[in-house]
């Protein structure tokens, strides 16, 4: 196991936010704190893009580097988790993140700033694993229940991939190949296009450029 | 002490050519005891995988996987 991160395709993203409802939802976070946003860039012109964002635990990250009372760590998976007892507030985590990734409550020991709260990769905290004390200051801890985060698998139209570095770069690899080239790129084939008729899937209608996919799925071979 | 010079010459290269195979971290290590606060257990360390890496990476695996639908819907 390498590094756990998030790789969002742009291709992919509608927009539609449920990666943000499913992450306020599985860890009940309140009102004014996003741990995943979606940015569109150009929105509303055609060709506009929208990206899904939130901590992307760096490999060197910024945010532990600044941080004047050390309360952050790193898990086995690459995942950037904090110490939400000793985080102070102060913000500076915040100044030195690129992605904005650090939120701050507007209730709590601290006034209007709270803790820092942020993203965990569904991995919780220090705290007993899959604990109250854990749901209550990270959320739920969905890694050592062997689950990938609920922002990645609600997401409908899968553009936004989480797990393992090596291993999500060679899902959206595959996918790359798959789009082709020049003015082949554009519409749905481009997100969704299938493998060339003929080789291993041999998905019918498939290949044509501008065309919708066919619904090539045999029964029973889907899973949730 | 010819043979001891050509034994010493191929052990020197050799030493100097397997130098080029060293790989050097790409990651940032940080320094144990930099961080302040509570000790954390691994994910795969409580139930129901209890202690079991295997097993966990395992799962792990699969639902990695499940994201890539040109595998899980046409194979």
């Amino acid at each position: 196991m390498a590094r756990m991160k998030f790789l969002c395709d742009a291709e992919r993203c509608i927009e539609c936010n449920a990666c943000v409802t499913a992450c306020k939802q599985e860890h009940e976070i309140p009102w004014g704190v996003n741990r995943r946003r979606v940015v569109t860039i150009n929105d509303g012109v055609p060709g506009e893009r929208s990206i899904s964002v939130a901590c992307m635990h760096c490999s060197d990250a910024p945010c532990m580097a600044v941080c004047p009372v050390d309360c952050f760590y790193k898990s086995e998976e690459g995942v950037v988790l904090h110490d939400k007892d000793l985080c102070i507030g102060c913000g500076y985590c915040f100044y030195a993140c690129p992605f904005g990734a650090p939120q701050f409550p507007q209730t709590g020991a601290f006034g209007v700033r709270g803790k820092m709260d942020k993203c965990t990769f569904c991995a919780g905290g220090p705290e007993p694993d899959r604990s109250e004390a854990e749901f209550q200051k990270y959320g739920r801890n969905r890694l050592s229940e062997g689950k990938l985060p609920a922002c990645a698998e609600m997401c409908s139209t899968k553009a936004l991939l989480g797990g393992d570095g090596d291993v999500i770069a060679n899902i959206y690899r595959e996918r790359v190949i798959h789009r082709g080239k020049g003015g082949e790129v554009w519409g749905w084939a481009t997100a969704y296009k299938l493998p060339p008729a003929g080789a291993q899937q041999g998905a019918p209608g498939a290949g044509a450029p501008g065309a919708a996919p066919a619904p090539a799925t045999p029964p029973g071979a889907t899973k949730s | 002490m010819i043979a001891t010079r050509i034994a010493l010459t191929i052990v020197s290269v050799a030493t100097l050519a397997l130098a080029g195979c060293g790989e050097r971290p790409q990651v940032i290590n940080y320094k144990q005891g930099t961080y302040q606060g509570k000790p954390d257990t691994p994910a795969y360390q409580g139930a129901p995988f209890n202690g079991n890496k295997q097993q966990w990476d395992n799962a792990i695996e699969t639902r990695m996987q499940s994201q890539n639908e040109y595998t899980r819907l046409h194979d």
